[in-house]
């Protein structure tokens, strides 16, 4: 369990790291955390040739809201999130989100951009962008290109970023008044990959739902968005029976993974479960 | 000042606290690096191996053809159908299982050996393999090794008359059937050796991660026929074996093989994903459970079958049968049990070898009675607490159904405290009001005895080629009073360094850090055995004891002389000898006795004033007992167990350290809880291992583990000379029975009950699927 042999290179600013990327392409990979990138080399799974790490580019250490949106830059560790960064439901839910990141020293080092360049299955940053319609910035000598969340998840481990990019940062819809959001994921100990996760964010007005969004995390390939569980919720009272029909729509409305942890259908018994937890978690806040 | 039963902080603990203890890989500092090439196959026939196109310059590649001429490690039992088999260091001709050590690449460091490593070509031929039970006992499965046919290794067989009566008349036959899921001992330090060859003298020194260096010295010896004298085992400091570490592994041949070929200091250093697939597993198991009650809840017969999953090899040097065998001879536990039969086999399989883990088959075997007995006092419609009173044995000495003596114990006593303690009723009232809301809680307890401090007697009872037993101590007091006691023992982590001084100390009346005791060295200690199976303060302990008197009256004798008085009545005491109100300190007698000898005159030649010493012991066994019990909720919607609450009564004689003993119960329970709900090793049909990391391997963290509440019990048997009994392994028995019982019970109203571990929330949702409670 040691890495193979890499180069290594720290560059300062954004654009020396993007000159790197340029040049090392499909052999460069980008360090930021490397709490999954670190372990996947020691076990040989991961052998890039050239490691470019953006951990000393002070430039992309920011996050704060601007407009519409929260701007989240490349070094953002996870720990940032755990108070509010900001105001408002979006501040509460990721700080909700965070505590369920695998261990303290993970989250003092991991970094929410990394965790969506990673793209694990599992990821709750990865289900949470995916749920509130996120956008990407990457990054390249070329120029920028803004991706949206539902564009950038492709397949396991494999989102739209190219090799000569870097995801330089990611935007979070600032949520305004009405929205209430929930979380809940299932795991077996504490701070390990989950076996189903569940982001919602729901707009209530006037004790009516009138905008859903359901988003499911370590169920398949990647974070998927129960879109027909959350139609169901439109237009009806908060309370357990419409919660217990959306949990039923959601856990039926994919092709669950199966692995060593989860038949299909356990998968499916765990989403039933974690949706109306979130759920009865958003009404809850 | 009475050191035994004070909670002394442990005198090991300052220098590992400051990241200053030293272990096999730091003293691997700067010896070549040695990298296994392991097979990627359960079983095939080797074709070639072929070195990476480039070797880097001193790099070398090692296969079994190197090792042509040399034995294989072959542990032998005389008894019970056993088959012999042998292991070959680095095997020729086949692979037996997926991570078997097919080649060695030896490189200045572990990177550049893993970077030759991954270039070595393997052109392995794949055959079918069989990973489980079913598959290798099924007709026409593929054979491992030709001696043994129908894959079976070791076949034990028992039935006593009375048997069939007790079944033919019983108002109740209870059945039952439970399975086990492999486990690996997950010791925080990996195994490990540094090999080095003295070229001044021509003896290499072996440091190992190891539980008994001075049969791994005497093993590997006879593995490479080379003398004995001129290899030097050491153990430094252990971080953890639980069992694991006893075995004689190939790598350790290998190391010394090496070091003596190549005049040289060769390391290997054992990574997480080689300790999870190869180095040693244990508990898979299956077992079918027959109990004949009478109306009224006596037990009348016991009929159990036993399967083990040995894995591909026999383990050195307790052999394949540890774990059938044990299962054999004591399923019936702490119960009367008037007629047993039972039946036990020792299955290979192309999987990892099977070695001793905490508790070896116990955890197995009380998981079975105990659920054996919830199940049998709902069938028979008897409290359960009851039922277990009926037939727990209560008058000792007591001799079971397999010919063991039960020394003093309190089963029914560490029953009833825990009854007490855990408050029935109210429990009954909260899970009652729980049901209501939809949430599950449930108690369960589990009553069993564990034998410990066993020597010769037992081991050869269960007839292996090599019994191991007892263990000697030579203690000295030097010329400025210091204590030295060499125990052939190898403790790995328990505090026996502690709690032996202060065994020492309270004969000798002196303080424990007086005492120095000096382990884990075959140069520097006397042939011993080492630390497993719960003897380490029993055995080594009543060797120390008795050491320590023969010390003691040597020094009454000088002082005697020195103060003109009787021997008898010399005291010692503070560090000073007294008769009446003249004293001496022990320091100055010491100097006279090894300075001034001239003082003794004639008796000088008799050496009785020589302040050395030896001792041994080797007692038949003691039986330690508990009662675990654990408050469980169950998640019925995903299956997640939370344990609400773990309560310990546990009797293990006379607590030399109290603090210690606690420790031992803490880490067995943890282990324990591992077995019941997370811990599983899982191989694919064709024997692939699907957890080779800790990310699919899940022992249980800080957070999976509430907090574990201890009642201690003293019953002083006189089956230990020190009172004590063992217990290092007793926490991780308890544990999976106590759950299960606890889980069965929360889940009552479904009408299922756990019979497989570890209980994982998908199998228990696979329980519960499609039924309903009944209120």
């Amino acid at each position: 369990m040691k890495p193979a042999a890499f180069d290594y290179h720290a560059p300062l600013t954004p654009e020396a790291a993007l000159a790197l990327l340029a040049t090392h392409g499909e052999d460069g990979k980008v360090l930021a955390g490397g709490q999954s990138l670190v372990p996947t080399m020691a076990f040989r799974l991961a052998r890039p040739a050239v490691l470019i790490d953006i951990n000393r580019i002070e430039a992309l250490n920011f996050c704060r809201p601007e407009g519409e949106v929260l701007r989240v830059g490349a070094l953002t560790r996870h720990a940032r999130f755990e108070t509010p960064v900001v105001t408002g439901p979006l501040g509460l839910l990721l700080a909700d989100v965070v505590r369920n990141i695998a261990h303290t020293p993970i989250r003092s080092r991991g970094t929410m951009c990394g965790s969506l360049a990673h793209a694990d299955p599992a990821s709750e940053w990865c289900c949470t962008a995916l749920t509130l319609g996120a956008t990407l910035v990457a990054a390249s000598t070329a120029g920028e290109r803004l991706i949206t969340a539902g564009d950038w998840f492709q397949s396991i481990f494999t989102t739209a970023l190219q090799p000569n990019e870097l995801l330089t940062e990611v935007r979070l819809p600032m949520l305004g008044s009405g929205w209430r959001c929930g979380f809940s994921e299932f795991n077996r100990r504490a701070g390990d990959f989950a076996l189903a996760m569940a982001v919602v964010a729901l707009q209530v007005e006037g004790g009516v739902i009138r905008e859903a969004r359901i988003g499911l995390g370590g169920v398949g390939a990647t974070p998927i968005l129960a879109a027909e569980a959350a139609a169901l919720l439109v237009g009806q009272s908060p309370g357990e029976v419409v919660w217990s029909e959306a949990a039923e729509r959601a856990a039926t409305c994919f092709e669950p993974t199966e692995d060593i942890n989860a038949t299909p259908e356990y998968r499916r018994d765990l989403v039933r479960a974690v949706v109306k937890r979130a759920l009865r978690k958003a009404v809850a806040t | 000042m009475n050191w035994t039963g004070k909670r002394l902080p442990r005198l090991e603990d300052p220098a590992l606290l400051r990241g200053e203890g030293s272990y096999t890989a730091d003293i691997a500092i700067g010896a070549r690096a040695v990298r296994l090439v392991r097979s990627p196959f359960a079983s095939g026939r080797i074709i070639s191996i072929t070195p990476p196109a480039e070797m880097s310059a001193g790099a070398l590649l090692v296969t079994g053809r190197d090792l042509a001429g040399l034995g294989t490690i072959r542990p032998t039992l005389a008894r019970f159908n056993y088959v012999a088999i042998g292991q070959p260091i680095l095997p020729v001709e086949r692979v037996h299982f997926v991570g078997q050590a097919v080649a060695a690449v030896i490189a200045d460091t572990p990177e550049r050996a893993e970077d030759l490593a991954e270039q070595v070509m393997l052109d392995i031929d794949p055959e079918d393999a069989v990973a489980d039970l079913d598959a290798a006992m099924a007709p026409g499965a593929p054979v491992l090794h030709p001696e043994a046919p129908g894959n079976v290794l070791v076949e034990g067989q028992l039935r006593q008359s009375g048997c069939d009566a007790a079944f033919a008349g019983a108002a109740h036959v209870v059945e039952l059937g439970i399975r086990s899921r492999r486990q690996n001992a997950t010791p925080m330090e990996g195994r490990g050796g540094c090999a080095t060859f003295d070229r001044a003298t021509g003896r290499v020194r072996l440091t190992a991660s190891c539980q008994m260096p001075h049969m791994l010295r005497t093993g590997i010896a006879e593995l490479l026929g080379m003398p004995e004298a001129d290899l030097q085992v050491v153990a430094p400091d252990v971080g953890g074996g639980f069992g694991q570490k006893m075995a004689l592994f190939p790598e350790y041949p290998l190391l010394v093989w090496l070091a003596r070929k190549y005049r040289g200091s060769f390391a290997w250093i054992e990574d997480r994903n080689e300790n999870l697939i190869a180095s040693a597993h244990s508990r898979d198991q299956r077992h079918v459970i027959r109990g004949a009650f009478d109306a009224d809840g006596t037990l009348r017969g016991l009929e159990v079958d036993i399967l083990s999953n040995v894995g591909a090899f026999s383990c050195y040097p307790v052999t394949c049968g540890v774990e059938p065998l044990m299962a054999f001879a004591e399923y019936p536990g702490p119960y009367k049990v008037p007629a047993y039969a039972a039946r036990a086999r020792g299955i290979t399989t192309n999987t990892c070898v099977m070695a001793p883990y905490r508790g070896v088959s116990r955890p197995a075997i009380t998981f079975g009675m105990e659920r054996l007995m919830d199940r049998a006092a709902a069938q028979l419609g008897i409290d359960r607490v009851a039922l277990r009173r009926r037939n727990l044995v209560d008058s000792f000495p007591c001799r079971t159904a397999m010919g063991m003596t039960l020394d003093d114990a309190s089963y029914i006593e560490a029953m009833d405290r825990a009854i007490d303690a855990a408050d029935l009723p109210a429990f009954r009232a909260r899970q009652a009001a729980a049901r209501v809301e939809g949430r599950y809680l449930g108690l369960g307890f589990a009553v069993f005895n564990e034998r410990t401090g066993y020597g010769t007697p037992a081991f050869a009872a269960r007839s292996m080629g090599i019994v191991p037993g007892y263990e000697v101590v030579d203690i000295a007091m030097t010329p400025l009073g210091e204590i030295e006691a060499r125990i052939g023992a190898s403790p790995h982590g328990q505090g026996l360094r502690t709690a032996l001084a202060q065994l020492i100390a309270d004969r000798l009346g002196v303080t424990p850090d007086a005492v120095r005791i000096i382990h884990g060295d075959t140069d520097r200690t006397p042939y011993g055995w080492g630390t497993f199976a719960s003897r380490g303060m029993v055995i080594a302990g009543g060797a120390c004891q008795i050491a320590a008197d023969k010390l003691a009256d040597r020094l009454r004798v000088l002082a005697a002389r020195m103060l003109q008085a009787d021997p008898a009545g010399i005291v010692l005491r503070d560090g000073q000898a007294f008769a009446g109100e003249a004293s001496m300190p022990l320091a100055e007698l010491a100097r006279l006795a090894h300075q001034r000898s001239d003082l003794f005159g004639s008796d000088v030649a008799d050496r009785r004033f020589n302040l050395a010493d030896t001792a041994s012991y080797d007692p038949g066994g003691t039986f330690s007992n508990a009662c675990h019990l654990a408050e469980v909720e169950v998640d019925v919607e995903t299956g997640l167990v939370r344990i609400a609450r773990y309560l310990v009564v546990e009797d293990a004689g006379r607590l030399i350290n109290p603090m210690i003993a606690d420790g031992q119960v803490h880490g067995g329970v943890a282990q324990g809880i591992a077995n019941a709900l997370f811990e599983e090793i899982i191989y694919a049909e064709d024997g692939n291992i699907l957890t080779g990391s800790l990310a699919d391997y899940l022992p249980p963290t800080a957070a999976e583990i509430p907090d574990i509440e201890i009642i201690h019990l003293e019953t002083i048997s006189d089956a230990s000379i020190t009172g004590a009994k063992g217990l290092g392994e007793g926490g991780a028995i308890g544990a999976p029975a106590a759950i299960g019982n606890a889980i069965s019970d929360a889940l009552a109203p479904f009408g299922v009950d756990i019979t497989e571990l570890p209980a994982t929330p998908a199998r228990i949702r696979a329980l519960l699927r499609g039924r309903e409670p009944t209120p």
